[in-house]
């Protein structure tokens, strides 16, 4: 017992920065995927068909193989194939490319939300704006986007609770986020080694923010209950 | 004086025709009934007139300039579109208020979108957003609605909706209005309140353009009816010409349905 609490300041310190690092990746993650998830939803709702037809097939790249095959093949393709290692070596590097990686994935399944949500709102709407004499960027962004935003909370909140577990995934690229940072005791990291406990800790770190993240997101669910 | 002519209007879906040569006038401060049974194309007229739908060809004229001729293709500009459905106001039959804002916010929406785009605006912001306040506060005081003015659309009753979005289509101040089927998603009760509306904007000599099931209203409110069937005006007239002496005999069985 006593080796646990001699353990334990080492192995929270270890996590907390490996958790930083997942932070990082997720802040990263969202800022970058939910613009660029509007930008491939309209993309694929374009009356333009090659324009569609480019978008639709990324999307179903993207949502058709596993997370863990694209970091891979966006870390390391540059490097390997081309010739071209644009991400750079050290942890930077594999932060950037793990970073490019998830945007690219996440904004393909935020597209899709997004697409729902637009479509789920009346056509009356988009009438009404018409008459009135507003232009189509007015009415998306005056009537139909809060409209959609109310619409697709619940579904984005579910995307945003599962990207902050997916972010794990970038410990395939020895991305030092907080699983490589519990893994590390295992094989021995300083002066600890054979302890598996760490790995298992590192769920709880998960469990409270993703607590924290429900309650936020449900409170903004309800901060847009004032219409229907 | 003439304020709305339509010329030789045709409209199809594929392979479906909806409209066939429709031609037809209206003089300011009249109000026109558009009736007939459903699918005979008053919906699809009124959507024309407003632009929701592109006739195949024809011509519309307000007020003697031409604001649409299927033969030019500059008239199909979003911008020129956009400019020209103003001449009209379009209140619909399912009212499509706007949910996230309150009855106020909607009936001042697109008078503060236009007033953006005003050179003055950066100058006289607070004025001009002030006078489309008062404004819009007036035209639902005249719906009677000013004890609404901050409720939100799910706050209030079909027929209350119903009025907002009257004010709504005033506040830009068409030259016509335009009822889709107003009363149409509304118990009876409701209905007599926005007829009630419409028969004070008729006084108020607003040109109007109605497309509606409610005859005995059709009767005493307009100036002229026009009944549709099957894509072509069947009739038109008076009030009295129509519904008292129909020439048609499409007429006067639809006529006689409804009494039945």
């Amino acid at each position: 017992m006593s080796l646990f609490f001699e353990q334990f300041p080492i192995v929270v310190n270890s996590l907390n920065t490996g958790f930083l690092q997942t932070l990082k990746l997720f802040a990263l993650t969202l800022l970058g995927a939910i613009p660029l998830g509007l930008l491939i939803c309209f993309g694929s709702m374009s009356k333009i068909l090659p324009v569609k037809g480019f978008f639709k097939l990324l999307i179903w790249l993207v949502r058709g193989t596993p997370l863990m095959i694209q970091l891979l093949i966006i870390y390391y393709f540059p490097g390997l194939v081309l010739n071209n290692p644009i991400w750079g070596g050290g942890e930077g590097g594999r932060f950037v490319a793990s970073a490019v990686a998830f945007i690219i994935n996440y904004a393909c399944y935020f597209s899709e939300i997004y697409r729902a949500g637009i479509q789920a709102i009346p056509q009356g709407q988009d009438e009404a704006g018409l008459v009135l004499g507003m232009s189509r960027s007015e009415i998306f962004f005056k009537v139909k986007l809060l409209q959609m935003i109310k619409r697709i909370v619940p579904p984005m909140s579910n995307e945003v609770l599962t990207l902050v577990k997916d972010t794990s995934l970038a410990r395939i690229i020895a991305l030092q986020e907080i699983i490589w940072a519990g893994q590390s005791f295992l094989k021995g990291s300083q002066g600890i080694s054979g302890a598996i406990w760490p790995l298992f800790f590192t769920a709880v770190y998960y469990l409270v923010f993703n607590g924290i993240l429900t309650v936020l997101l449900s409170r903004l669910e309800k901060k847009l209950d004032f219409f229907r | 004086m003439e304020i709305l002519r339509v010329e030789h209007i045709n409209k199809s879906f594929e392979d479906t025709s909806v409209l066939k040569d429709i031609n037809f006038s209206l003089n300011k401060s009249e109000v026109l009934s558009i009736i007939g049974s459903s699918g005979s194309g008053k919906t699809t007229l009124l959507r024309c007139i407003n632009f929701l739908e592109k006739p195949d060809s024809g011509i519309i004229r307000v007020n003697g300039d031409i604001i649409f001729d299927g033969e030019n293709d500059e008239y199909l500009k979003e911008e020129n579109i956009r400019r020209n459905r103003l001449h009209f106001g379009l209140v619909f039959q399912s009212f499509n208020l706007f949910p996230q804002y309150t009855a106020l916010e909607n009936v001042m929406l697109a008078k503060q979108l236009q007033a953006k785009k005003r050179p003055d605006y950066k100058e006289n912001k607070k004025q001009i957003l002030a006078d489309i306040e008062t404004h819009a506060k007036g035209l639902l005081d005249q719906m009677g609605l000013s004890d609404r003015m901050e409720n939100y659309p799910h706050q209030l009753s079909g027929g209350q909706q119903q009025r907002v979005a009257i004010a709504r289509a005033l506040a830009l101040e068409p030259d016509i209005l335009c009822f889709d089927e107003p009363t149409s998603a509304l118990d009876p009760e409701l209905t007599g309140e926005i007829l009630k509306v419409m028969k004070e904007l008729a006084d108020c000599k607003m040109t109007m353009i109605i497309v509606t099931h409610e005859m005995n209203f059709a009767r005493d409110v307009s100036d002229k009816v026009i009944f549709m069937d099957d894509g072509i005006v069947c009739e038109e007239g008076t009030p009295d010409e129509v519904f008292l002496n129909p020439k048609q005999e499409r007429t006067r069985q639809f006529l006689k349905n409804y009494q039945s």
